[in-house]
C-alpha cells in the first residue's frame, strides 16, 4: 500500500481536562460539557454525540453549573457570575455578577421563566430571564451556610436547596423554607466531619438526596420524613440524574462509579413500588462529578476527563452502533498544524503554542526498522498568549514563515525568520479590524494569504514581507450564521471549502474572490474534509462516518462517491465510534487518500472495489498470506493501520514523510491526580 | 471361586455429608444429613449422631421436610425411591417408587401432595441431561407406593441441586443453567428465559452456579461464577428485566439462602467464608475461617440457625448472630489421598490427609473424626496456582509411639521441596480438659476407645532428607527398635535410627532425635517400595525390576529377586504361617509370590493388579484389580494360589487406597466366604472417594444393636449431665489401661519364628558352596542366633507372655476377656473366701439370720 517513513511525534505533551458540569437538553437533543478550563463543549446526541462546538476557555473562570434555558445555555461557578453563551459566536454573550459569592447551582424552573441561583451566603437568588439578559428578582433564605445544589419541583412552587448537614425546602410563594431535612454525618471516623449535600432531585412526591457520606436518601416531600436510605460508596455522592418518567435514578460517585436506580414492584403485578438500587457501572478511574441522563443513555463526566456514554440496553430495540459504550477522552478537531513545506509542527495548548522542527533521517531499512535520527526533533518556539482567554485556534503557514493564532478577544499574526541556529518572531501590526476573532485560521498552500473565519464570513488577508492586508470577505450564499468548523484549501489555492456546524459546506473560488458552489446538505455533521491535490475533489467524511467526494470543478459528486453510496460502506466501518479528523493525500498515488481518527489510520485506494457486505474488513493479514497474484482479487479499498494510537494527528509532509503524533493514555493517566483510595482484594 | 451373599459392600463410614443440603427441624434440635445410603440424624447441640434413617439403597442425594407435617422428612436417592419418614422415631413411613434416579428433591407448601424431582429426561438417551419433573403422591395406606404419575415442568436443570428453588411460597421456581435463567409461573404456566452474554471481559465469568428466591419480595439471587451475585427483579418482562450485582466472593459462589424473612441473603463460595448480606441495604457482615469451601447452606424454619456443609465434609452449625455453635466433621476427602490409609495403632483410628496440611484421626467405629494433626504448621491460603504443602506420606511404629511423615511441596521437579518429620506421642500432653459438655458426652459414648486429643509432639524436622520425591516409607515392625526406611527417587534409601541418650545430651536438647543411619543403593537403579518382614528381620526394597532383601542389622545386601518384566509396584511380605513368601505386583501386571526359603518364584499369575493389601492379622491378602473400568477383588492367602473370596464389579474406576483395620473383637463367624473378615474389616477408598467396607450378616445385626446402645446412653447422658462428671474422671483413668495391655500379635508359627536370614543364609552358604567360595567372617557371624530380633523378644518375654502367645491368633480382646474372666474368677474366689469366712462367723452367732437360708 505505500511505504512512508514516519515521524513518531510523543512531544505534544496535550493534556485534557476535567469535566466539571453537564447539561442535556431534551429538545435540541444537546449537550452541554463545562470543562476545567473554562471551556464548554456542545454534543450533538442524535449525531452519535459528534462535538459541534467548543466555546474556549478562560483563566480563572470555573463554572459549577450549567442550564439549558430552551435554546439559551447559562452557566455558573464560583467566580460569583451568571454568563450565558453565545453559541454562535462561540464566548461569552454577557455575564451577570449575583452578589452573593460563589455561585454552586442553578437550575430553570420548569416553564423555562426564571433561574434559581444558590449561592455561598446561603440564599438562593431568583433571577428572571428577559430577551438578551436576567434580571434579578428575589433572595429566598439567608441564613449562613452555602447552598450546594438546587432542585425545582416541577410544578414550580418549591425548590430543595442542599446545603450542609441539611435540605431545604424553600416555597416560592411565600419566599420562606417550610421544610428542614437534616442530614446524618457519615458513620466512618470523620463522624466530626460535615456531611455535604452535593446534589438533590426534587421527584413529584420524594426528594433524593446524595451526600458526602456516600448516602443517597429518599424522602418524603409532604411529611419530610426520610423513606429509604441506601449506603451507595464508602466516598461522596457527587451527583444524581433521573429518567424523565422518574422510575430510574443515577448517582455518581466519588469512587468512579455510576449506580442506577430502579422504582420497582415489590411483588410482581402489584401497587407497591420500591426504589431499588440495581446496576453499577465502573467507567471512570476518578470522581464522576456531572451525570446526564438522556433518554436511552446515561452519560457521566468527571476528573479522569473523558465522557463516557454508556447505553441502557433495555431501553434499546435492536443492536446498533449507538448500543456499544462509547469513551470520548480526546478532542474531535486538530489541535495540530503542519507546515508540509517546512517540516513545522505547530501544537495547540490552551494558554501557549509549540513550535517544533522534526528530525531528520539518512538511514534507510525495511518496513517496520527504526531508523537513527541524525538529527533530533528541536523545539522552536514557546509562545504565552496574551489576556486571559484560552486560545481556539492556530496555523502556522506551509513554507512555515507565518504563526497566526486567535483568542475571543483578538486574532495574532507573527512573522518567524531562521536563520541557521537563531529564530525571531515578529508580531504584524495593524490586522484588519473585521477580522477581531476568529474560529478557524489557515493559511494558502503558497503561504501568501491568511484565510480566517467568523461565523458570518470568511476573510481573506493578504501577505507580504511588509505586512498585511485585508482583501476582501467572503460570505456564504445562504447568509447562516452558525460558526464555521473546518476549512480547506486547495493545492492550487484556487479554492477555498468552508464547512460550518451545521453541516453546511460552502466552497469559494479564491482567485476570482467570490463564492463558487456549495454542497448539498448531508444530515449528519463534517468531522473532517480535503481537496484532492490533483483532481480539486473534495472528499468529505461526515461524523456518522459516510464518505463523499464532490468534484468542485464539476460541481457535483463524484462517481467514486455515487458508487459508495449505491453500495454501501461496510458496516465495520460505519460501527467506529470515533469521528475522523484529518483527510490528507499522498502525492505520489492520487488514488491514495488517508483518513485518521484517535486510534487509527486508514487509505483508501480509490482504484481498488469497494469491501462488499460479507468480506472481511480487516484483511491485511490475510491478504499477507495470499500469494502475489491472488492479492489483488482479494483486496479492497480501505487499509487500516492500528500501530499508532491513540493519534493526535496524521499528515503527509512534501517529502514523503507521514507525521504521526500520538499521546499515550498512561501519560494522560499519570497526569491525573490520584484517585479515591479504595480497598481492593488482598490489599 | 466363592461367591457369597454373606459379605456385603457398604458405604458405612465415611461418607460424604455434604452431598446434599442438610435439613434443621422445626424444633432447631436436630439436624439431618445425608450420609451415604443412610440419613443421619445429629443433635444440634452436642454434635452427636441421635440416629439413622436406613433403608435405601443407593446415594440419598436430597433431604426436605414434609410440609404437611413437620416431624416427618422426604428423603430421594440415587436408587430411585423418595421415602417418607418420622425423624425423631427413626421410623420409615412411606417408601414412593419412582423408577429413575433422582438427583433432586423440591417440596412446596403451596402444592400440597406433589413432590418436585430432578430425573434424567426420559426421551433423550443423554443420561446429563436432566428435567423437572411433577409428582402427585398417590393417598393409599400402602407402606410402598409406585408413583406413575408424572408431569414434566421444565427441560434442562441443572445436575447441581443448588440451582433450582421455589419462589414466593411456590408461585413460581427459578432454575438456572449454564448461562441462561428460566423463571417459571405456575399460575400462567409460563416460563420467562434470561441469558447472560459469555463474555469474559474483565474477568466476568457469568455462568450461573446456584439460584435462590426470596421468601416474599420477588426477587431471585443468582449466584455466578465469578463470585457475582445477582438479584433479578422485574423478571415478569422480557426487556425491561434488571439485577443488581454484589460482588464480594473473589471466585465461584457455590450456594445462596435467603432466610426465611428475607431480611438476609447468606452466601458462600470457594473461600470458606459465609457473608451474610443485608436484603434492602447494601451492608453484609462476614464469618470467615470456616475451613473448607462452602458447598450448601441452609437455615432453620425460625431463622436462628444456620448450617454451612464444607467441602472438607463438615457441618458448620452457625447461630444468627453469626457465631459457630457445632461443628459435625466428616471424613475429610480431599482431591486425592497421598498418605496411604494408616491405623494409628493407639486409637485405631484411620489416619489419612485431612485439611491441607494436616493428618486427620478418624474414628471408623463411630465415624468420627477425633482430632487434626497439624503437619505442615503453617497457615493455608487458599489460591488458585498457589503451590502448597502436602503432607504425602505418614507411618507409625508398633506401638503407635512414634509417627513419622514426609511433607512435599512444588509440583516442578526441579524446586521440589521435602521436609521429613519424626514425632512423639506424648503422654502427659494428652488434655483431658472437662470443662466442656461437649467432651463430657463423647467420653461418655467412647467407653470403648477413649478420646484422644492432639498429642503427637515434633521431635525431628528433616530438610531435604532425599534429593527427589520419597516413594515409600515404612517402619521397623517390631517395638524394640526404632527405624525408619524411606525409598526416594533419587536412587537410594536410607534408614533413621533414634539417636542414644547420651549422643544428644552433649548437644543440650530434650531428648534423642533421629538422624540418618545408612544410605543403600543398588546400581543406579530407583527404589520404588520396601517392605519390613513380620519380624524385622528382613528387608526388603524394590529397584525397579529387582527387589533387594537387606539385613536391617548389618546393612548386608542378602540377595537379590528379579522376574521381568516390569516394575515393581507393590511390595508385601507374608504374615504369620505365610511369612516365608514375599510378594511383589508389577507395572506389567504380574503378581508374583517368591518364597524366601528356596529363594524362587513360588508362583506368579498375570494379573491387572492396582493395590495389594495384607491383613497384619492373618495371612490373608487383598488384591485389587483393574479390568474394564471396573475393581475386582480378591483375597487368598500367599501359600495357596486361589482366591478365598472373589467380589467382582466392586466398583467402577480403580481402587485408591485399601486397608485392613482390625477389629476390636474378631467375629466368631463361620461361614467360609466370609471367614477372612473375621480378625480384621477391609475398608477401601474409590476414584471418587467413597470409602467402602466389607461387611458380614452378623456385622449388620450387631452394628444395629450396638447404635441403640450408644442412643440410650447419649439420652440417658444429656438429662444427667452434670451429675456424672466425677464418673467420667474415672473412666478415663481405668481407659488407659485397656491401650498398655500388648496389642502385638506374636507368630506361633514355629517355622516363621526362625529368622529369614538364618534359612537364607544357609542357602547362600550351599550356593556359595556349591560355586566353591568360601564363607566369609560376615555370614558366619549373621548365623548366630543371637542377632535375631525376634528370638531375642521370645527370650526375654516373662511367663505372663507365654500365657499370651498361647492366645496370640485371637484378638487382644479375647484376651481382655480372659483378663476379665480370670479376674472375675479371683474375685470371685476372693468372694467367695470372705463370704465363707463371714457365714462361718454368722454360723456361730445364732442370733442373725441365716445368709444361707437365703441363698
Amino acid at each position: 500500500m505505500g511505504e512512508f517513513t514516519v515521524h513518531r511525534v510523543r512531544f505534544f505533551h496535550y493534556m485534557p481536562s476535567g469535566i466539571c458540569a453537564m447539561a442535556f437538553n431534551r429538545r435540541t437533543e444537546r449537550l452541554a460539557v463545562a470543562r476545567t478550563d473554562g471551556s464548554v463543549e456542545l454534543y450533538s446526541r442524535t449525531d452519535h454525540f459528534f462535538q459541534e462546538k467548543v466555546v474556549p476557555g478562560r483563566q480563572q473562570r470555573s463554572i459549577q453549573a450549567l442550564c439549558w434555558v430552551g435554546k439559551r445555555l447559562f452557566g455558573a461557578g464560583l467566580s460569583g457570575e451568571i454568563a450565558e453563551f453565545d453559541l454562535d459566536n462561540l464566548r461569552l454573550k454577557f455575564s451577570q455578577d449575583a452578589y452573593g459569592g460563589p455561585i454552586w447551582s442553578i437550575v430553570c424552573n420548569p416553564q423555562g421563566t426564571h433561574l434559581a441561583a444558590g449561592c455561598e451566603d446561603g440564599t438562593v437568588k431568583l433571577f428572571e430571564i428577559l430577551e438578551d439578559q436576567i434580571r434579578f428578582e428575589r433572595n429566598m433564605g439567608g441564613q449562613k451556610g452555602r447552598i450546594i445544589s438546587l432542585a425545582w419541583h416541577s410544578s414550580g412552587t418549591k425548590i430543595a436547596a442542599g446545603m450542609i448537614d441539611m435540605i431545604k425546602v424553600f416555597d416560592l410563594d411565600s419566599g420562606n423554607a417550610v421544610q428542614r431535612l437534616l442530614v446524618e454525618r457519615g458513620s466512618r471516623m470523620q463522624q466530626s466531619q460535615e456531611c455535604v449535600v452535593w446534589s438533590v432531585l426534587f421527584l413529584s412526591d420524594i426528594i433524593v438526596s446524595g451526600d458526602s457520606a456516600g448516602k443517597v436518601k429518599m424522602w418524603d416531600v409532604n411529611t419530610g420524613t426520610l423513606i429509604k436510605n441506601h449506603q451507595v460508596t464508602e466516598w461522596d455522592v457527587l451527583t444524581l440524574s433521573v429518567s424523565q418518567d422518574e422510575t430510574s435514578l443515577f448517582a455518581g460517585t466519588s469512587e468512579g462509579t455510576v449506580v442506577q436506580f430502579q422504582l420497582l414492584d415489590v411483588v410482581l403485578g402489584q401497587e407497591e413500588k420500591e426504589w431499588v438500587r440495581t446496576r453499577t457501572f465502573k467507567n471512570h478511574t476518578h470522581d464522576v462529578i456531572a451525570l446526564a441522563e438522556a433518554d436511552t443513555v446515561i452519560i457521566s463526566g468527571g476528573m479522569d476527563t473523558q465522557l463516557v456514554v454508556r447505553p441502557l440496553l433495555d431501553k434499546l430495540d435492536f443492536k446498533s452502533r449507538d448500543s456499544s459504550l462509547l469513551k470520548i477522552l480526546f478532542p474531535q478537531r486538530s489541535l495540530v498544524s503542519c507546515a508540509k513545506k517546512a517540516g513545522l509542527l505547530l501544537f495547540q495548548y490552551p494558554t501557549h503554542l509549540e513550535l517544533w522542527r522534526l528530525g531528520d533521517t539518512e538511514g534507510h531499512g525495511p518496513p517496520g526498522c527504526i531508523l537513527p535520527v541524525s538529527r533530533n526533533p528541536e523545539k522552536l518556539l514557546h509562545l504565552k498568549i496574551k489576556g486571559e482567554d484560552h486560545v481556539c485556534c492556530s496555523a502556522v503557514a506551509p513554507c512555515g514563515e507565518w504563526i497566526a493564532y486567535s483568542t475571543t478577544s483578538g486574532i495574532r499574526l507573527y512573522r518567524l525568520q531562521r536563520d541557521n541556529k537563531n529564530v525571531s518572531i515578529t508580531k504584524v501590526p495593524k490586522l484588519p479590524k473585521v477580522l477581531r476573532h476568529a474560529h478557524q485560521l489557515c493559511f494558502s498552500p503558497d503561504s501568501s494569504h491568511l484565510y480566517g473565519t467568523t461565523s458570518s464570513a470568511v476573510h481573506v488577508v493578504a501577505l507580504t514581507s511588509a505586512g498585511c492586508k485585508f482583501e476582501h470577505s467572503l460570505k456564504p450564499k445562504s447568509g447562516s450564521t452558525h460558526p464555521v468548523r473546518l476549512l480547506a484549501v486547495s493545492s492550487d489555492g484556487k479554492f477555498l471549502a468552508s464547512a460550518n456546524s451545521n453541516s453546511e459546506i460552502h466552497i469559494y473560488n479564491m482567485h476570482k474572490l467570490k463564492a463558487h458552489c456549495t454542497v448539498p446538505v448531508y444530515r449528519s455533521g463534517v468531522s473532517a474534509m480535503g481537496i484532492h491535490p490533483e483532481t480539486n475533489n473534495l472528499v468529505i467524511v461526515h461524523a456518522d462516518h459516510q464518505i463523499f467526494e464532490f468534484s468542485i470543478e464539476q460541481m457535483q459528486y463524484t462517481d467514486w462517491s455515487r458508487r459508495v453510496q449505491k453500495e454501501g460502506l461496510h458496516h465495520v466501518w460505519l460501527e467506529r465510534d470515533t469521528p475522523v479528523i484529518n483527510v490528507t493525500f499522498n502525492p505520489q498515488n492520487p488514488n491514495h487518500v488517508i483518513l485518521h481518527d484517535s486510534y487509527m489510520f486508514c487509505i483508501i485506494d480509490q482504484s481498488l472495489p469497494l469491501p462488499d457486505r460479507k468480506s472481511q474488513f480487516h484483511n491485511q493479514l490475510t491478504l499477507k498470506s495470499l500469494p502475489e497474484a491472488e492479492r489483488l482479487k482479494h483486496s479492497h479499498a480501505f487499509k487500516e493501520c492500528k500501530l499508532y494510537q491513540p493519534l493526535l494527528c496524521v499528515d503527509m509532509l512534501e517529502n514523503q514523510s507521514l507525521v504521526v503524533v500520538e499521546r499515550p493514555l498512561l501519560d494522560i493517566t499519570t497526569n491525573l491526580p490520584a484517585p479515591v483510595r479504595q480497598k481492593k482484594f488482598a490489599t | 471361586m466363592v461367591e457369597s451373599s454373606e459379605v456385603r459392600v457398604v458405604r458405612c463410614g465415611g461418607s460424604r455429608i455434604n452431598v446434599a443440603a442438610p435439613v434443621i427441624s422445626v424444633d432447631s434440635r436436630f439436624l439431618l444429613c445425608a450420609s451415604g445410603d443412610l440419613v443421619k440424624v445429629f443433635s444440634t447441640s452436642t454434635e452427636e449422631w441421635v440416629h439413622v434413617l436406613q433403608g435405601h439403597t443407593n446415594v440419598v442425594t436430597g433431604i426436605t421436610l414434609n410440609p404437611a407435617n413437620q416431624l416427618q422428612v422426604y428423603s430421594s436417592s440415587a436408587d430411585g425411591t423418595v421415602r417418607l419418614w418420622d425423624f425423631t422415631d427413626g421410623i420409615l413411613i412411606k417408601t414412593f417408587v419412582i423408577g429413575y434416579p433422582i438427583a433432586t428433591l423440591l417440596v412446596s407448601n403451596k402444592h400440597e401432595g406433589i413432590l418436585f424431582l430432578v430425573v434424567p429426561a426420559k426421551d433423550n438417551s443423554n443420561s446429563e441431561c436432566l428435567q423437572l419433573v411433577a409428582a402427585h403422591v398417590p393417598k393409599t395406606l400402602e407402606q410402598e407406593v409406585e408413583v406413575r404419575e408424572l408431569s414434566s415442568v421444565l427441560p434442562n436443570i441443572s445436575p447441581n441441586p443448588r440451582a433450582v428453588g421455589f419462589g414466593r411460597e411456590g408461585e413460581y421456581i427459578a432454575s438456572a443453567e449454564g448461562l441462561k435463567l428460566i423463571v417459571y409461573f405456575f399460575r400462567d404456566q409460563k416460563p420467562y428465559r434470561f441469558n447472560l452474554s459469555k463474555s469474559t471481559k474483565k474477568g466476568a465469568k457469568n455462568t450461573f452456579t446456584c439460584v435462590s428466591c426470596h421468601p416474599k419480595d420477588d426477587c431471585v439471587a443468582t449466584g455466578h461464577e465469578d463470585g457475582k451475585i445477582r438479584l433479578w427483579r422485574n423478571f415478569n418482562q422480557k426487556k425491561e428485566y434488571t439485577y443488581t450485582t454484589l460482588h464480594w466472593h473473589h471466585s465461584v459462589v457455590n450456594t445462596l439462602c435467603f432466610t426465611p424473612e428475607g431480611t438476609t441473603l447468606l452466601s458462600g463460595g470457594i473461600e470458606s467464608v459465609l457473608v451474610q448480606w443485608q436484603y434492602d441495604r447494601n451492608s453484609k457482615y462476614i464469618l470467615p475461617r470456616l475451613g473448607g469451601s462452602i458447598t450448601h447452606i441452609s437455615v432453620s424454619a425460625d431463622g436462628s440457625l444456620f448450617t454451612t456443609s464444607h467441602s472438607d465434609n463438615k457441618i458448620t452449625v452457625i447461630q444468627s448472630n453469626l457465631k459457630v455453635s457445632a461443628v459435625i466433621q466428616g471424613l475429610v476427602k480431599g482431591e486425592a489421598v497421598h498418605t496411604d490409609l494408616v491405623i494409628d495403632p493407639r486409637s485405631k483410628a484411620l489416619v489419612l490427609n485431612g485439611k491441607p496440611g494436616h493428618l486427620q484421626f478418624y474414628s471408623l467405629q463411630r465415624d468420627k473424626q477425633l482430632y487434626n494433626l497439624d503437619i505442615v504448621q503453617q497457615e493455608y491460603i487458599y489460591q488458585e496456582g498457589l503451590d502448597q504443602y502436602e503432607v504425602v506420606k505418614a507411618a507409625f511404629d508398633a506401638h503407635g509411639s512414634c509417627l513419622a511423615t514426609v511433607e512435599e511441596r512444588g509440583k516442578k521437579l526441579s524446586d521440589t521441596e521435602i521436609t521429613l518429620k519424626f514425632w512423639d506421642y506424648n503422654e502427659t500432653a494428652q488434655r483431658y480438659t472437662l470443662t466442656c459438655q461437649k467432651v463430657f458426652c463423647a467420653v461418655w459414648i467412647s467407653t470403648l476407645n477413649i478420646l484422644y486429643f492432639s498429642s503427637f509432639v515434633l521431635n525431628t524436622t528433616v530438610m531435604t532428607p532425599h534429593d527427589n520425591r520419597i516413594t515409600s516409607m515404612c517402619f521397623f515392625p517390631t517395638a524394640e527398635t526404632t527405624m525408619v526406611v524411606t525409598t526416594a527417587r533419587d536412587g537410594c534409601f536410607k534408614a533413621w535410627l533414634l539417636g542414644q541418650e547420651s549422643d544428644t545430651e552433649k548437644q543440650g536438647t530434650d531428648g534423642p532425635s533421629w538422624s540418618c543411619d545408612f544410605v543403600g543403593r543398588y546400581h543406579d537403579l530407583q527404589p520404588t517400595n520396601c517392605c519390613f518382614s513380620a519380624d524385622g528381620s528382613l528387608l526388603a526394597v524394590s529397584f525397579q525390576e529387582v527387589i533387594t532383601i537387606w539385613n536391617p542389622e548389618t546393612w548386608e545386601l542378602l540377595t537379590t529377586l528379579c522376574q521381568p518384566p516390569g516394575n515393581i509396584k507393590d511390595l508385601c511380605f507374608g504374615r504369620l504361617s505365610c511369612s516365608r513368601y514375599l510378594l511383589a505386583t508389577t507395572t506389567k501386571n504380574m503378581l508374583c509370590c517368591w518364597n524366601l526359603l528356596t529363594c524362587s518364584l513360588e508362583w506368579s499369575t498375570s494379573i491387572a493388579v492396582t493395590l495389594l493389601k495384607a491383613d497384619p492379622l492373618s495371612e490373608n491378602m487383598a488384591v485389587f484389580t483393574l479390568q474394564k473400568e471396573q475393581t475386582d477383588l480378591f483375597v487368598f492367602k500367599p501359600c495357596e494360589p486361589r482366591p478365598l473370596f472373589t467380589q467382582n464389579a466392586l466398583c467402577v474406576g480403580e481402587v485408591q487406597r485399601a486397608i485392613f483395620v482390625p477389629r476390636e473383637e474378631p467375629l466368631d463367624n463361620c461361614d467360609e466366604s466370609s471367614l477372612w473378615l473375621n480378625r480384621s474389616q477391609l475398608y477401601c477408598l474409590t476414584e471418587n472417594m467413597d470409602l467402602l467396607a466389607f461387611t458380614t450378616k452378623i456385622e449388620d445385626d450387631s452394628l444395629i444393636s450396638r447404635k441403640l446402645v450408644c442412643n440410650l446412653t447419649l439420652i440417658v447422658f444429656e438429662k444427667h449431665i452434670k451429675r456424672v462428671s466425677c464418673s467420667i474422671f474415672c473412666l478415663v483413668t481405668i481407659n488407659p489401661v485397656c491401650h498398655l495391655l500388648p496389642t502385638q500379635a506374636v507368630i506361633d508359627d514355629s517355622v516363621a519364628v526362625t529368622p529369614f536370614y538364618l534359612l537364607l543364609g544357609k542357602h547362600r552358604q550351599r550356593e556359595q558352596e556349591m560355586c566353591g567360595l568360601p564363607v566369609t567372617e560376615q555370614q558366619g557371624r549373621a548365623q548366630l542366633p543371637q542377632g535375631s530380633v525376634a528370638v531375642r523378644e521370645v527370650r526375654s518375654r516373662v511367663p505372663w507372655k507365654c500365657l499370651v502367645m498361647v492366645y496370640s491368633t485371637r484378638s487382644r480382646v479375647v484376651l481382655l476377656l480372659i483378663f476379665v474372666c480370670v479376674c472375675v474368677c479371683v474375685c470371685v474366689c476372693v468372694l467367695f473366701y470372705t463370704f465363707s469366712c463371714y457365714t462361718r462367723r454368722l454360723m456361730s452367732c445364732p442370733q442373725r439370720p441365716s445368709y444361707a437360708t437365703c441363698l
